[in-house]
């Protein structure tokens, strides 16, 4: 089973965003950056399918050239080879992002043959567009099931379970298809220092694309209207514990 | 002509769907054009009857056949199809998770954007739009401008307000549809066996983080939690450690919650977590740190070690209950 990862780079904000003075993007010079979590557990559920099922996991990212440590991390986990769409870092549209990657991966296949299965987080962590999976499944004509939470292979099919209302949807596609996942998926594992030492060694290509004129043009960011509170401390340690109590039948929860 | 899709479950239209018509009026008049409502599916007719106290006079009904479980490229074929018969410019479905995916695939069909998650619509030389990121921690202005524009709304901008009853024309659509389309259908629904208060429904959170420590540090959390009709939840360091199930998280990629009360016992404050519990009436944050971001999000605070401050609370609620 060949399965391929679509993951996405973005930074860990922490506490605060800060924006850029032109105000286009977020202010990353004093960040770190992490794969989404959704995309955490795309990479921790290929590489159990591969365990128990075989074949090869590649990771794909569309990003600045650096994001090849997002592969890394992925590669370090058990994924074989990585992909690298290049960008300059000027924002992509969804639209743009998911053509980009449907060439990249109809272009990989023409060389290394098909992909089973397809996966993507159902959404970005940052710009949470919520659907470049979608596209890029269109863009391949294959079937999409999308807020996974739950898959396993079942007589030859794929069975997926996403939440809805209170309870879950159960879906059944056969391969090849492209499924979004959500974090719960699974609890990723952690690499080793051998994983580790392992992914220096693994390959990543690097893909130049070609892109399309965007539909979708991001003007400005801008944070949303706060409204600031004043913290009313109750006390320290346990000797607040009285003050607290009264809290909790002032708000009737008591 | 706005179309706007609501899903509704035979019997009821989805709450986020109301709330969607609600914003979708208002925008209606702002852009001088009209607002009709689109249903799918076999049993859509008796939940259409909530709508007339929507200011609708006209609603889609798209039937077929085989319309009867979601799948969801033939929803988005149907509504691509009705779009084109009406010769709608716009269409808008709640940002839910069906919502978001009905859209998405009709604007990667039609090689059209789609602006998800919008909160703010504007009318410029084509739309103006602001959208959500980061959960609604940052927001996003963007342009709309081809002939038919395609969006999703944020949940919870605005609340579902009724307006005028007016006589409701309903209108059959049939579409027609391929098997291709039914390629991915819902083969199946399994409920919750789990009975009781869910962390998106309870009035009363026990939240618990890094500070916690351990699995077992959690004990007393879930103490609290029980002498004060609670449930427990976590932020992602609790759930990505294994301490506590993921479906207890609290934040961007795991629950959002809105008790009355939620008490937060070691968690920093990072935005990717109050994302999640922003909703919440109140916060109290029990953390060492005065220093912690969370204590500038919060109505109350206690300052000192969760694990002296938390055993000392039940105590206390154990004396006077
Ligand atoms: C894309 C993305 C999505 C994310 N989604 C989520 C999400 O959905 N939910 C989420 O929670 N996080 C999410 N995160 C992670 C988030 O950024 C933070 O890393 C996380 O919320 C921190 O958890 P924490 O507050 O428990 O830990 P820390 O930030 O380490 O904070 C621990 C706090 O506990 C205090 N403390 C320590 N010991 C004690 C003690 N004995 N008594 C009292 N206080 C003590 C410390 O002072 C500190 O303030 C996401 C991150 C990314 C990048």
């Amino acid at each position: 089973m060949n399965i391929l990862v679509c993951v996405k780079r973005v930074p860990d904000p922490g506490t605060k965003i800060e924006l850029t003075a032109d105000s286009r993007a977020v202010d990353t010079s004093k960040l770190g950056f992490t794969i989404s979590p959704h995309e955490e557990c795309a990479v921790e559920e290929a590489v159990q399918m591969i365990e128990e099922h075989g074949g090869e996991g590649t990771v794909l990212t569309l990003g600045l050239p650096e994001s090849d440590a997002q592969l890394r991390d992925a590669l370090a986990v058990g994924m074989e080879r990585g992909i690298l769409i290049e960008t300059d870092g000027s924002d992509w549209d969804p639209g743009q992002t998911a053509k980009a990657i449907a060439a990249a991966i109809e272009e990989d296949q023409t060389r290394h043959g098909p992909f089973d299965l397809l996966m993507f987080g159902n959404e970005s962590a940052d710009s949470g567009g919520f659907q470049v999976g979608i596209r890029v499944a269109n863009a391949l004509d294959l079937p999409c099931i999308t807020g996974v939470k739950s898959m396993e292979m079942e007589d030859g099919q794929l069975v997926c379970k996403r939440e809805y209302g209170d309870g879950w949807e159960v879906y059944k596609i056969p391969l090849p298809a492209v499924v979004t996942v959500k974090e719960g998926l699974n609890l990723p594992r952690h690499p080793s220092l051998r994983g580790t030492m392992k992914a220096k060694k693994k390959k990543i290509e690097f893909v130049q694309p070609e892109k399309v004129s965007a539909q979708l043009v991001m003007n400005r960011l801008r944070h949303p209207a706060e409204t600031s509170k004043e913290v009313e401390i109750l006390g320290e340690g346990a000797a607040a514990a009285p003050k607290v109590i009264e809290l909790l039948r002032k708000l009737e929860v008591l | 002509m706005i179309l706007g899709i609501i899903e509704h479950d035979g019997v009821q239209l989805d709450p986020y769907g109301l709330q969607m018509l609600t914003f979708a009026r208002d925008l209606s008049a702002r852009l001088n054009t009209s607002l009709e409502a689109v249903l799918i599916g076999k049993s859509a007719e008796s939940s259409g009857e909530q709508i007339k106290n929507f200011g609708i006079s006209k609603v889609h009904l798209i039937q077929h056949e085989r319309l009867e479980h979601y799948a969801p490229e033939a929803w988005a074929e149907s509504v691509i199809q009705l779009l084109a018969d009406k010769k709608a410019d716009l269409a808008v479905a709640a940002g839910t998770e069906r919502g978001n995916e009905l859209m998405a695939h009709i604007a990667a069909k039609l090689d059209l954007p789609l602006a998800s998650n919008c909160s703010e619509i504007s009318h410029g030389d084509g739309l103006e739009i602001t959208r959500l990121r980061w959960g609604g921690s940052l927001l996003e202005e963007t342009s709309l401008r081809d002939n038919v524009k395609l969006l999703t709304l944020a949940l919870n901008i605005v609340e579902a307000q009724e307006s005028s009853a007016n006589p409701v024309d309903f209108e059959a659509f049939t579409p027609t549809l391929e098997d291709k389309d039914f390629r991915v259908q819902l083969s199946g629904r399994e409920e919750n066996t789990a009975e009781g208060v869910t962390l998106k429904t309870a009035s009363l959170v026990v939240g618990g983080g890094r500070g916690v420590g351990s699995a077992e540090g959690f004990k007393v959390l879930e103490e609290l939690a029980e002498c004060l009709g609670g449930v427990v939840g976590g932020s992602r360091v609790a759930t990505n450690n294994g301490w506590r199930p993921h479906t207890q998280q609290v934040g961007l990629t795991g629950n959002r919650i809105s008790p009355k009360l939620y008490i937060a016992c070691g968690i920093s404050g990072a935005i990717q977590h109050l994302v999640g519990c922003k909703a919440a009436k109140n916060i109290l944050v029990i953390n060492v740190d005065r220093e912690a971001p969370f204590f500038s999000k919060a109505d109350y605070g206690v300052l000192g070690d969760l694990h002296e401050v938390v055993p000392a609370l039940i105590s206390e609620i154990k004396k006077v209950q």
